[in-house]
């Protein structure tokens, strides 16, 4: 089943989006923990890519799309703004976000740790964030 | 959304956080533990209301640590729910920043670190 939802780029509507996934997310799979992880993760890309690509312009919007198996997950975030090149993507570690004071570096962070697999795909003007997960528990 | 209060007992300072510290909410805690760590030196943030964390809000968190250190601030959280909980454990962050389960175990850590 695919879900698709759009969201403008201003980090206010992160709260809607995290209702949408949440809502989703729910329809399909018992377990609490794995919707909660998949939520952040996607509230965690989704900020990235308001504040780092689009300047938190709200003319400019971004397209969620949730397509859910039975055991998997397979999340698109689509935009058509700078692209982000995740083999630039120096992971800091723990010991620099606290000396150098960082406050950022932390998401891509947790969405690596919570979903299996994330790529990020230049196709035409769009640029995807692909998140998959394998889900054990569904309804 | 986001509310904070604040009230003191005895010593302590008490940062009370509700409701949800995202990208779009994390300034404002981050305005306020910036602002008392200027005067106070035990604070403890409860977190029974804190509905939901993502990494805008551990940057917060983290990234006083290195001056609390040297100022010798001593915080810790306490009351943390299991999903909020779990995104500090995801990256191993519960092992630097004190988290208990209630006020009275806060207030006991903070006189004890």
């Amino acid at each position: 089943m695919r879900y698709n939802y759009s969201a403008r780029c201003s980090k206010k509507n992160l709260a809607d989006i995290r209702s949408f996934m949440s809502k989703t997310l729910n329809n399909h799979f018992k377990s609490e923990i794995d919707i909660h992880h998949m939520v952040l993760a996607v509230d965690e890309v989704c900020a990235n890519l308001m504040i780092h690509s689009h300047n938190c312009d709200p003319n400019k919007s971004i397209e969620l799309f949730v397509d859910v198996s039975k055991q998997e997950v397979i999340i698109e975030i689509q935009d058509t703004g700078n692209g982000f090149n995740i083999k630039n993507y120096q992971e800091p570690t723990i010991k620099e976000i606290i000396v150098e004071k960082k406050k950022g570096g932390l998401g891509l962070m947790l969405v690596k740790r919570i979903m299996d697999k994330v790529e990020f795909i230049k196709s035409n003007n769009n640029n995807i964030c692909r998140l998959k997960k394998k889900i054990l528990a569904s309804k | 959304m986001i509310t904070i209060q604040t009230n003191k007992e005895e010593d302590f300072y008490i940062i009370k956080v509700s409701g949800e510290v995202d990208a779009s909410s994390s300034i404002h805690l981050d305005n306020k533990i910036g602002e008392i760590i200027k005067t106070e030196k035990k604070i403890i943030v409860d977190c029974n209301d804190l509905q939901y964390i993502s990494s805008a809000g551990l940057g917060v968190f983290m990234s006083y640590i290195h001056e609390m250190e040297e100022g010798e601030i001593k915080m810790v959280l306490f009351g943390l729910g299991s999903n909020v909980k779990n995104v500090f454990h995801i990256l191993g962050l519960d092992q630097l920043i004190n988290m208990v389960e209630s006020k009275e175990d806060a207030k006991n850590l903070v006189d004890a670190i």
